[in-house]
């Protein structure tokens, strides 16, 4: 079974990495987690509680763009002052 | 606090003349004491006049460790309607039946009253109770007060959104299962998937007691769990006797508009072949004395309704015909049945694919062998007579005899 600090750290990597490029939902990560852990990784439990984690610190946000997704913390375009 | 600053609004007042409520009257009753229900007016106005939206919708803005229950909107015309610069919506999850008490609702309106525009929408459609207009400084205070309230942030994005249910038992005779208990319990039990948006798109619960569907259950959500009954209806004929005296025609408003042909009244009595019945109600809600749903009650699970958005409205199949729903919630089979369809969609789904326009995409055979489901023949409308269905167990015999 893969850690949950291995998860957490993997997934920041990726959102962190693609920042700009890409964004990522929730089930992109965990398809992703399943390529780099393969059988050790298990969405319903390390993958959520890395998720969890990683939001609960600020380090990672929810956005929303016509669907829901996790991304860097950012200032919006739109957002007024 | 009195404003000031007054706007012309030829246009809105034109919303105002007709014998209906008006929002544009609370709005501007509101706007007397709040400057960003009196900006909202000019906002309204102006946009009316350039038949032009002037709000930017989403974003980043929410509470901590929150992924729903806010959604972000600015104004593209902040500096002339400072007010409304900033205007999200906080969506607060239900109580379940929409039940409050008016000291509760009060302490709400105070909340609302010293951090938002004051303006609510009691409920959006998904159910919660909609607080319009707050600035992003605003946000972890009022989600504070919400919760030493007791109230929750609701779902929105792409999660599991707010319960609902019709009053259920609380208040009708009619209610197969107590919607209330289990909404709570859903409520409770996917909190991570309400407050953390996991999946393609979002995904609606709703709870109806009887199959009168008072929340349009079938209509409007992804899972349809409505009340229903196995064995017979329950008769009472000296009642039935009573609305033919009164003056109910039984066999022209009854038996007539039956849609399984399988009631029979001879002025006298009257009989039911219950296993033509199609639960419909129609005779139970003409004589709601006289008939009532079964005793051998419970619910069937539907899946896939959907408003449209992205694509058509659809409305929601069968995929359980018949489950017991009893305490303890936890213990009923149904919950890894769900998380098991959730597996399915959130791996193969597109992003903003309801779960109803995955199943027609994939197909409800393929969907269900992935699910583990057994297909049975309440999950298609015409069973007998619909040229797309193969029982695999058929198919199979054909091709040994061949």
């Amino acid at each position: 079974m893969a850690a949950v600090e291995e998860v957490r750290d993997a997934m920041y990597k990726m959102v962190s990495g693609s920042a700009g490029q890409k964004k990522w939902k929730a089930t992109d990560l965990h398809k992703a987690c399943i390529e780099l852990f393969g059988d050790d990784y298990n969405k319903r439990k390390e993958g959520k509680e890395a998720i969890k984690e990683l939001v609960n610190s600020g380090k990672l946000v929810y956005t929303y763009f016509g669907g829901s997704f996790i991304e860097v913390p950012r200032v919006e375009g739109a957002a007024n002052d | 606090m009195a404003v000031d600053k007054k706007y012309e609004t030829p246009m809105l007042d034109q919303l105002e003349t007709g014998p209906w409520p008006s929002f544009v009257k609370e709005i501007k009753a509101a706007g007397e004491e709040n400057p960003m229900a009196n900006d909202l007016i000019g906002l309204l106005e102006q946009s009316y006049t350039e038949r032009l939206g002037h709000w930017k919708h989403g974003g980043i803005v929410g509470v901590m460790g929150y992924g729903g229950g806010v959604i972000g909107r600015y104004s593209d015309l902040p500096e002339k309607y400072p007010a409304v610069s900033h205007f999200h919506t906080i969506r607060v999850n239900q109580p379940a039946g929409w039940y409050y008490t008016a000291d509760v609702l009060h302490k709400l309106c105070d909340i609302w009253d010293k951090h938002g525009s004051g303006l609510t929408n009691m409920h959006g459609s998904t159910g919660d109770m909609v607080l319009l207009g707050c600035t992003t400084p605003d946000l972890e205070p009022v989600f504070s007060e919400l919760t030493e309230l007791g109230f929750d942030l609701g779902g929105s994005g792409s999660d599991v959104r707010t319960p609902s249910c019709c009053c259920g038992q609380s208040r009708c005779e009619w209610a197969c299962y107590d919607t209330m208990g289990l909404t709570h319990f859903i409520t409770q039990k996917f909190q991570d998937e309400l407050h953390r948006p996991a999946f393609p798109y979002k995904m609606k619960f709703k709870m109806s007691g009887c199959p009168n569907d008072c929340v349009a259950s079938i209509a409007r959500s992804d899972i349809s769990i409505i009340g229903t009954w196995r064995d017979e209806i329950q008769i009472n004929q000296e009642e039935v006797r009573n609305y033919s005296k009164n003056g109910v025609n039984i066999v022209k408003e009854i038996a007539v508009l039956c849609p399984g042909k399988c009631i029979d009244w001879d002025g006298n009595e009257i009989k039911i072949d219950d296993s033509s019945c199609r639960h419909c109600m129609h005779c139970i809600n003409v004589m709601p004395k006289g008939l009532a749903p079964g005793k051998d009650r419970g619910a069937v699970v539907l899946m896939g309704a959907k408003a449209p958005i992205v694509e058509g409205a659809l409305l929601s199949s069968v995929i359980i015909p018949f489950m017991k729903i009893e305490e303890p919630y936890d213990d009923m089979e149904f919950w890894e049945v769900i998380e098991e369809m959730w597996d399915v969609w959130c791996d193969n789904g597109k992003a903003r694919e309801r779960i109803g326009e995955f199943i027609q995409r994939v197909g409800l055979g393929n969907f269900l062998d992935e699910v583990g489901l057994e297909p049975v023949a309440e999950m298609v409308a015409h069973p007998r007579d619909n040229p797309y269905i193969f029982y695999e167990d058929y198919l199979e015999e054909e091709d040994e005899d061949e």
